[in-house]
């Protein structure tokens, strides 16, 4: 705790946050959202190059030298807030998050750039289950330039263009950059049907190296303390997201002549999640914050907002499912989308458990 | 001449302290020399302690006067009368009211106490019974009310009265300022359950309350008493709460001081809370920082509620992880603090205590009324007392 953290969001990030809602709100609504996922076009890719290109919203944390906006992951989390209100089907995360990180951390500024501009579209190639300050993982290995192995559940793969690939060069941490048209990549039938997944497989696919040894473990490492706190802001997003739907609905259902929101049992239920969100605003600000500083406390803040914010997105999922009653169970309504994203998510880069667990360690509180 | 920015109010209370060395100026003499000089409350108005200047730039004034190690006045003392009496005295009080409570209220030369909560009128506070009656200058007043800090201490209470029963009970209040060492008015201390008596029960029997001590319209009192309870004390400047602080060190230190204590289940209880009362802390600090930059919210009332909640689990955790020496108590002697002091006394006296957190200054439930309602904008509970006199309510 360097630095006194600000955890409130600067007249730019409003700015920011009213013209990506509005585009979203023109171009992701629910019912456009819906109509895509059981298409051959699970990405909205025209969206996304309006997000990337256009806007520059790609490039937020990355230099004006490498060809980004000189912001920072405050920034990015805010545009993450926004998407998770949405379940906007871009691959935003993998691409101007995972797999910024790890380009920046690890210097290789041609991809960076790449990326940075919206002209292409990268993750990175991890199962999307792997926790912050996981070991350095060994599914892939390189050799002369070759990579041999199998990656499983990767986020945002499928539209990329490029994957950068932790992968082990005889027996030492490396990252390499791949071109995705190379590698087999299977889609996974995902619990998340706005954010699906890939396997990927490697034949022996040429990789670039772009870092080896202590830097590649800490780009590694940064990707997905990064990630991370950004999914913590959108886990934020879609769960005011959710209780907003619940309010709605409860003021306008009727059942024994008054509407539903004015029963305790439910209001009570509502006055609590919203207690919830402004605790849980305060913990993504704070992570996205120290990750925009490159604070030291970053695990903690990560581990802290990680443990803290997917479990009440979940719990407002759920109740916005429950609140609407037999609507919010069918296929037509929304809600789903809803508690899908926010019940994937809570497994995505480490669960409530596995963040307290490394807590745990950091805060000298030992089993 | 109005000091423009923070810059000049720093200034001027440099020039304050250069003329009222705290080291050499009895304690209370100083307290009133800073309240002539305006620097009590800056957000007061001129010659009442304040300069009219932003309620924000307060910390400015505090954090000079903390570096040289100035007396305070104790606040935690006269909270009532700070947090509750004083805005209400601004906002109804007469001038003559205002010159003559303020400057010892804010001193503590004169502490007070608050005449609200009754026996029949918890969180239905306006459903009150204590009665006063006209007579001639003076009004009659009787009844009893309950959960009554400090009177024991105190010189003045705030009041609330039924002037009119015949009339729906929001209607027919009245709010006055009541002077504890009138006659008829008897203290009893209320024991609680953690064996002490912090709060008292006060009977109020035919005490004579001059007019002049009315605050606010004849029948108005409901709004002033809204006033009262709006401006529940919110610190403003002062340091940030460090992490691990308050109950969970209780926790933290009894858990890596005592490693045999330590099970599975009591480590995941540990983090989950752990996790929790970092994010609360958060939570302040983003609130304190809201208030600040002027964007006050509604998020101190999410925060009260999470709060309740997060110290009885922390305290109850904390017991159960002592195994047998949470079978024991410090002492059920009755105490009379002045202050409630969680974490000086034993693990389960922090228990008991807490358990006062989700009622007082309004229940947790509420609270999520309150939510619900005014922040969520959810319709409100069916009130079948609305059009009702209050002679006529049932009870």
């Amino acid at each position: 705790m360097s630095a006194p953290a600000d955890l409130l969001y600067s007249d730019v990030e409003e700015e920011l946050r009213r013209s990506v809602r509005g585009v979203l709100a023109d171009r992701a609504d629910w019912t456009k959202v819906l109509a895509r996922v059981e298409t051959d076009e699970r990405y909205d890719l025209a969206l996304w190059r309006t997000l990337s290109d256009e806007m520059g919203l790609a490039g937020l944390p990355v230099t004006e030298d490498d060809g980004g906006a000189g912001a920072s992951l405050r920034e990015t989390a805010v545009v993450m807030e926004e998407l998770g209100r949405a379940v906007a089907p871009v691959p935003f995360l993998g691409s101007a998050v995972l797999a910024t990180v790890a380009l920046s951390v690890a210097g290789a500024h041609d991809e960076l750039t790449a990326l940075a501009s919206g002209a292409r579209t990268g993750t990175l190639g991890v199962s999307f289950a792997t926790a912050p300050g996981a070991a350095f993982p060994a599914v892939v290995s390189a050799d002369g330039g070759r990579l041999t192995g199998s990656v499983t559940s990767v986020v945002d793969a499928l539209p990329a263009d490029l994957v950068v690939v932790p992968a082990l060069a005889a027996g030492k941490p490396s990252l390499y950059v791949v071109d995705a048209a190379d590698l087999q990549r299977t889609p996974v039938v995902s619990l998340d049907l706005t954010r699906p997944l890939c396997d990927l497989r490697f034949d022996g696919v040429a990789g670039r190296e772009i870092a080896t040894g202590e830097q590649a473990e800490r780009a590694f490492h940064a990707a997905l303390y990064a990630g991370a706190a950004m999914l913590a802001s959108e886990q934020l997003g879609l769960a005011e997201r959710c209780l907003e739907m619940s309010l709605d609905y409860t003021k306008s259902r009727y059942q024994f002549a008054r509407p539903i929101g004015s029963y305790q049992a439910l209001k009570h239920r509502m006055a609590d999640l919203w207690a919830g969100l402004v605790q849980a605003r305060a913990v993504a600000r704070y992570a996205a914050d120290c990750c925009a500083r490159a604070d030291d406390d970053i695990p903690v803040a990560v581990a802290v907002a990680g443990a803290f914010v997917s479990p009440l997105a979940v719990r407002a999922a759920e109740e916005c499912v429950q609140m609407h009653g037999g609507i919010g169970f069918t296929w037509e309504h929304p809600a789903h989308l809803y508690l899908k994203r926010a019940k994937s998510t809570s497994i995505a880069l480490g669960t409530a458990d596995a963040h307290r667990a490394t807590l745990g360690q950091l805060v000298d509180l030992p089993a | 001449m109005t000091p423009a920015n923070t810059d000049e109010l720093r200034d001027r209370v440099r020039g304050f302290l250069a003329e009222h060395d705290p080291a050499a100026t009895d304690r209370l003499e100083f307290l009133r020399a800073r309240f002539d000089a305006g620097l009590a409350w800056v957000q007061f108005p001129v010659g009442l302690g304040g300069l009219g200047l932003p309620r924000a730039w307060q910390g400015v004034v505090d954090a000079e006067l903390a570096a040289v190690h100035a007396p305070d006045n104790d606040p935690r003392r006269i909270g009532i009368g700070l947090g509750m009496a004083a805005p209400t005295i601004l906002a109804f009080g007469t001038d003559e009211q205002k010159s003559r409570y303020l400057r010892p209220l804010w001193t503590g030369e004169e502490v007070w106490c608050q005449l609200f909560s009754e026996p029949g009128a918890g969180s239905d506070l306006a459903a009150l019974a204590t009665r006063a009656v006209r007579d001639g200058d003076d009004w009659i007043v009787n009844g009893q009310k309950v959960w009554t800090s400090m009177a024991h201490e105190a010189r003045w209470a705030i009041l609330v009265t039924r002037t009119d029963p015949d009339v729906p009970k929001h209607r027919g209040l009245t709010y006055f300022v009541c002077n504890m060492t009138d006659p008829g008015v008897e203290v009893r201390p209320l024991r609680q359950i953690t064996g002490e008596a912090e709060f008292n029960e006060v009977f109020l029997t035919d005490v004579r309350i001059p007019d002049a001590q009315r605050l606010g319209e004849v029948n108005d009192g409901w709004r002033v008493a809204q006033t009262t309870l709006m401006n529940e004390r919110v610190a403003i400047g002062g340091g940030s709460a460090p992490r691990e602080g308050g109950m969970i060190s209780l926790l933290t230190q009894a858990w890596r001081d005592r490693p045999e204590l330590r099970t599975p289940g009591m480590h995941d209880a540990l983090l989950r809370l752990w996790v929790d009362a970092e994010v609360a802390r958060l939570a302040g600090e983003r609130l304190r920082q809201q208030l600040r930059a002027g964007e006050p919210g509604p998020e101190g009332s999410a925060n009260k509620l999470v709060f309740a909640t997060l110290n009885q689990q922390m305290s109850g955790l904390l017991l159960e992880l002592l195994g047998e020496e949470g079978l024991r108590y410090d002492d059920w002697t009755m105490r009379r603090p002045t202050k409630v002091d969680f974490y000086g006394r034993s693990p389960g006296f922090a228990y008991l205590r807490s358990k006062g957190n989700s009622i007082e200054g309004g229940t947790s439930e509420i609270l999520r009324n309150i939510i619900s309602e005014r922040v969520l904008g959810l319709p409100g509970e069916i009130r079948i007392d609305k059009d009702v006199a209050w002679k006529d309510l049932p009870r």
